[in-house]
This record gives C-alpha cells, sequence and structure tokens, in this order.
C-alpha cells in the first residue's frame, strides 16, 4: 500500500499577499521547508476559521507556484475560488495573518522521459498548476499547447502567464466572451494533429477531466488528470476522498485521491462510475445487498456544482 | 510539541492484563493503520493506534459522496472499507510491530461467525496489545441492526470473540450512544467477557444539501462525530462508570484538547482517543497527549489513575 510520498510537513504560515484576479483570490503563503519539494500536482491542505473553528476539515488547493528562493525564504502560492463559509474565511485573511498549512501532499504530475509534444488543460482555476508544469516541461525540450476554459471570460485564470509560459495558448469559453466558443475538448483533436501531441495533462472539474480522458484515449495517446474529491483531511486517513481506479493488475479499486492521486492517468479512472462503487470492484458488496446506484453522480457538469464548505476548493 | 509540563505525572493506565504507558490513542477510522500519521509524529509516543476496523474479506465501502462538514464536527458513510484481514496482518500490523507502536486491533463483522474468524486468525499474531470489537457497525445478517443496539447480540459477539483471543489480550466493546439505556449493553458485554468498553461511536445522522434538495451522502445516513457530539460521549462514559466504576473504559467523542481529554478522564474514562479531530490536525493526538499531562500535573495529579472518575461522587457503602 503506497503512503503519501510527498512527505509533507505542517507549518503555520503567514499570509504574504491576497489578491483578486477575476472570480478568483490568488493567495500567498510563507512556506520555507515546503516550496523547495513541491512539483506540478503536488497540494496543500489548510485549517480555515481559526483555531476555535466550527469548521473542522481542511480544505485542499492545488499548487499555483512556488518560489524557494524568495525574500521570505520560500513561498507558496494557491488560488482559491471562495464558494463556501471556509474559503471565504480564507480569503478574507490578510497579510501578516497566520494559516496552517500542510503540504506538499498527494502525487504529482509525472513527465515524460522524451521531450514529446504535450497538451496542458486547465479548466478555470483548476488551470493552478498547469504554469508551472509547463516551464518544467519546457526546459526538458517539451512543445506545450496550453488550453485554458471556463463558462465565461471571469473565470479564466492564468491567460497572461499561460502566454509566457507555455508555447501555444488557446482559450474556451463557453459564453463564447473570450477565445474559441465552446469546451476545451472542442479544440483538443486538431491540436493533437498539429504537433503529434503524446500526452494531455488535466485540471479541472471532474466532467473536463473524463471528456479529455476520452479524446487521449480516443488519439490513442495518454492523459494524467488531477482530480477534484470531496476530502476531510487531505493526508489519508479519513477514507472519504477515494474514487473507482483500474489497478495496473487491471482490478478496480476505490482508491484515495489524496495519497494516491489527486493526479491519475485518464484511461485508469473509470470516469462514469465516480460516485458509485462498481459491481466488480476488490470489496464491492455482493449483489444481494447492493444498494440503488446514485442517480446524476455519473456526469457531472463542467461547472460542478456548489457541494457546500467541503468542496474540495482547488484540487482537482 | 516539545513542551515539558511543570510536574511529571505518572500517565500509565490499565486495562485489564494491559498496561498502557500513556492515555491516549488514536479513535479506530480516523488514524488507519497510523503510517500516514508517522509522518507528523511518532506515533510509538501515543497510548497506542487503535487500527481502521478491519474485516474478514476486503470491502470497497459505501459509495461518495461520504462525507459532509456539520458544525464542530462531520457526518461520514464511509462504510468499512479496507483490504481484509490477510492483507492488514501483511502489511499493516506488520508496519505498526516493525515500527514498535503499541497497537490495539478493531475488528468488525457482518456476523458473529465473522467476528470468531477474525478473533481465531489474529489469535496467534504477535504485537496487538489489544482488541477493540466494533459492535456498532451495521449487521448484515440481522437487517441493518446494530449489534450493540440489542444487548443479546452484543453479548454474542463478545462471548464469540472472547473464546477465541487468548486470555492476556484484553478486549474492549466499542458501543453506539444510539440506545435508550447505554448501561444495559455495557451490562451484557461485560457478563460475555469484554474486559473494558470503548465508548462512543458516531451517532446517526442525515445532512440535506440545499442545493440538490437531496440527501448530502450517497448513503443517506450518516455517523456524526467531532465536538459536537462531545457531551453525549462524556454522558456514556459517566452513566457507564457509574454503573460499573471497576470497568476500565476508553473514552473519545470530539476530544481535541487536553482539556477536552481530561473531561473524559474525570468522568471515568481510563484512557481516550481522539478521532475526526485528527482531520483538522494530524499533530492531534499526540498534542492531546501533552496537553492532558499539563492539565493532571496543573491539578495536582501525580498520577492519571487518581484522576479516573474523580468527578462522580465519592461512594458511601
Amino acid at each position: 500500500m503506497p503512503s503519501a510520498v510527498a512527505d509533507p510537513i505542517r507549518v503555520e504560515a503567514e499570509v504574504l499577499s491576497v489578491r483578486r484576479v477575476g472570480e478568483y483570490f490568488v493567495m500567498a503563503f510563507a512556506a520555507p521547508g515546503i516550496a523547495e519539494r513541491v512539483s506540478p500536482g503536488h497540494f496543500v491542505a489548510i485549517a480555515v476559521g481559526g483555531d476555535r473553528s466550527s469548521m473542522l476539515l481542511r480544505r485542499s488547493f492545488s499548487i499555483y507556484r512556488v518560489d524557494p528562493s524568495g525574500s521570505f525564504g520560500g513561498t507558496l502560492e494557491i488560488v482559491v475560488g471562495p464558494k463556501g463559509a471556509g474559503t471565504q474565511w480564507l480569503v478574507s485573511r490578510r497579510p501578516g495573518d497566520m494559516v496552517n498549512l500542510i503540504a506538499p501532499l498527494g502525487r504529482p504530475f509525472s513527465l515524460p522521459v522524451d521531450p514529446v509534444a504535450c497538451i496542458l488543460v486547465g479548466g478555470g482555476y483548476g488551470a493552478a498548476p498547469m504554469f508551472a508544469l509547463a516551464e518544467q516541461l519546457r526546459e526538458r525540450g517539451s512543445h506545450v499547447d496550453l488550453v485554458l476554459g471556463a463558462a465565461t471570460e471571469s473565470r479564466l485564470f492564468g491567460l497572461v502567464e499561460g502566454r509566457r509560459a507555455a508555447t501555444t495558448l488557446t482559450t474556451t469559453t463557453e459564453d463564447g466572451s473570450d477565445g474559441v466558443q465552446g469546451r476545451v475538448t472542442d479544440v483538443l483533436p486538431d491540436l493533437i494533429k498539429q504537433h503529434d501531441s503524446q500526452v494531455i495533462y488535466g485540471c479541472g472539474p471532474m466532467g473536463m477531466l473524463q471528456a479529455i480522458a476520452g479524446v487521449a484515449s480516443d488519439h490513442g495517446i495518454a492523459s494524467q488528470c488531477a482530480v477534484e474529491e470531496s476530502m476531510a483531511c487531505g493526508v489519508g486517513v479519513c477514507m472519504t476522498c477515494v474514487l473507482p481506479v483500474i489497478g495496473n493488475d487491471g482490478v478496480t479499486r476505490m482508491v484515495r485521491s489524496c495519497t494516491e492521486g489527486p493526479v491519475f492517468f485518464g484511461d485508469q479512472v473509470r470516469w462514469s462510475d465516480v460516485g458509485t462503487v462498481p459491481d466488480d470492484c476488490l470489496g464491492a458488496p455482493t449483489p444481494t445487498v447492493v444498494s440503488a446506484p446514485l442517480q446524476g453522480r455519473g456526469a457531472l457538469p463542467d461547472e460542478p456544482a456548489p457541494r457546500g464548505p467541503v468542496s474540495r476548493g482547488g484540487v482537482r | 510539541m516539545n513542551t515539558t509540563p511543570v510536574n511529571t505525572v505518572d500517565m500509565s493506565t490499565t486495562f485489564g492484563h494491559l498496561e498502557l504507558a500513556a492515555p491516549v490513542t488514536t479513535a479506530s477510522g480516523c488514524a488507519a493503520a497510523g503510517r500516514e500519521l508517522d509522518q507528523f509524529f511518532d506515533v510509538t509516543q501515543l497510548g497506542a493506534i487503535v487500527t481502521k476496523s478491519i474485516m474478514l474479506n476486503a470491502r470497497s465501502g459505501r459509495p461518495t459522496l461520504r462525507m459532509a462538514e456539520t458544525p464542530s464536527g462531520m457526518l461520514n458513510a464511509i462504510g468499512l472499507q479496507g483490504p481484509g484481514i490477510e492483507s492488514f496482518i501483511e502489511n499493516d500490523l506488520a508496519w505498526l510491530r516493525d515500527r514498535g507502536a503499541t497497537t490495539i486491533v478493531s475488528i468488525a463483522g457482518g456476523s458473529i461467525q465473522e467476528y470468531q474468524e477474525l478473533a481465531k486468525r489474529l489469535r496467534h499474531e504477535e504485537g496487538i496489545a489489544a482488541l477493540e470489537v466494533n459492535i456498532s457497525c451495521p449487521n448484515v445478517a440481522n437487517r441493518g441492526e446494530v449489534f450493540a443496539c440489542n444487548p443479546i447480540e452484543a453479548g454474542g459477539v463478545i462471548h464469540a470473540v472472547r473464546r477465541n483471543t487468548n486470555s492476556r489480550v484484553p478486549i474492549l466493546a466499542k458501543l453506539t450512544p444510539d440506545v435508550t439505556d447505554i448501561t444495559q449493553i455495557a451490562k451484557s458485554v461485560i457478563d460475555a467477557g469484554a474486559d473494558g468498553i470503548s465508548v462512543m461511536n458516531t451517532t446517526l445522522g442525515v445532512v440535506i444539501d440545499t442545493t440538490t434538495m437531496k440527501p448530502a451522502l450517497a448513503n443517506v445516513t450518516g455517523g456524526l462525530s467531532g465536538p459536537a457530539i462531545r457531551p453525549m460521549a462524556v454522558r456514556c462514559v459517566w452513566q457507564i462508570h457509574q454503573a460499573y466504576p471497576d470497568v476500565p473504559i476508553l473514552g473519545m467523542g470530539g476530544i481535541g484538547s487536553g482539556l477536552d481529554a481530561l473531561q473524559f478522564i474525570l468522568a471515568g474514562a481510563s484512557a481516550v482517543s481522539v478521532g475526526t479531530t485528527t482531520f483538522n490536525d494530524p499533530t492531534t493526538p499526540f498534542r492531546v497527549q501533552v496537553e492532558l499531562e499539563e492539565a493532571l500535573a496543573q491539578r495536582g495529579f501525580s498520577s492519571l489513575r487518581d484522576a479516573i472518575g474523580f468527578a462522580h461522587p465519592l461512594e458511601t457503602d
């Protein structure tokens, strides 16, 4: 059984800045001892509400950027889409406030051995880890097409930075307020053909990830997706953030997205079965005691419905 | 984490044949098998690691969503996801033994036979300080009832486990608060051979998501835990200690600080487990242990044992 491989640490971190970007907030923290060990795809779990908070559960966020050599001895940034009481508390912190964070958590994106062309797709603030990933891939000689998509222009994140970090940038919005009108998957087939792309990396809502994994598999190429699942602890002890994943042995297991993920190969996640326990899953209930399948959990909309304050904000 | 108490308190405590060097453990289901938490504190320093309830066979658990945050607590329906006893022995128990942690193995079954098989399978394994018998999970054989809701069923499970466990390994029966009179269930499991009582498990709840206007959990009902239920748990400890003052109790329910733990000790617990608050901060179990020692010292106790049940009126014969 793999445990967390990132060797996370827990620190009281000073808030360095909070700035509004479109509908999101970018928060920077002093995080000595963490920044130098972060890879794109790692996440951070943050306690919210202060010491006497009635909100017990940590909120988890993809790590957006790190700077190991900042003047504060290592900094870490996240992108927050305030949806519930916990994330609203977080974005109302001010420079100098302290928050308790644990990072780096989870298994990050893995980079191809050869400098093959890659497509990076970020949905909304799920774009957060894609800029550092783009930089690392380009340093290794990869051609990087970045696709940022959202329902509308104000929910696109990182256009300026995306232009700098990637070889090309394409944006899509469902309402046509920026870039191509439609969804990220509409532009993927052409991009794949243009540069003979070998890998698609995705971070965003589950419905988008499912669609990306589908496009990748239709084209016979690999995909790596950082999933969003509701989490309580972020460190592997609560067993709430599980989803059905096919192992290398061909067996489906309910695995923790916090420790075995959040990044999974797109063809190993049983996207249509997320929110259920498939009958052929290891340890699934026998048919006589199986509960009725949930309705409407298989196909999540591109923009997830608010799941309440426990929604895993940015970890996708 | 290195705070040194003003005075040294003898923190050792006893469950039947088992002496624990310290009185704080992880709560079953909130610490996996200790390995993840060992990244954040030295798990060998705790009184014990109580492992997540293990069943005979691998079990996938319930569909997601499995959890909803509630005021000072959470509602969960994990459904005893686990790898099954063989994988547990091979991987988790082996790790705990190699690591040198004091280990209390929690077992759960769908029938009395399953508990019996689990006890038999564990009987000759090294490195088990005690068994915690989780009888507060759904009883498949009895159409969804919980063993610990029925004194006869509860006693039946404990009797079967006791008969198949080395007499030097204490067994603790983990009870649910969702009964009319918890002392009746306690009597039943004590009579059946339990060396101690673990109390309490979660209490049943429902959260409705007002956006979807459906239950928040895929399983509809879930177990409520966390500081929100702490007074219920202290009440359970109080009632059982009052009725059976000589039976050691492992108390749990929303403990997040040394003073929280002290309430349980004063109510009659011999040791405490830290559960849901671990999700807020993985170092909580160790911090609670340090703070409890400080709190006892500040109140002039030189020994934890002197504080057990201290809140109860003196017995007069």
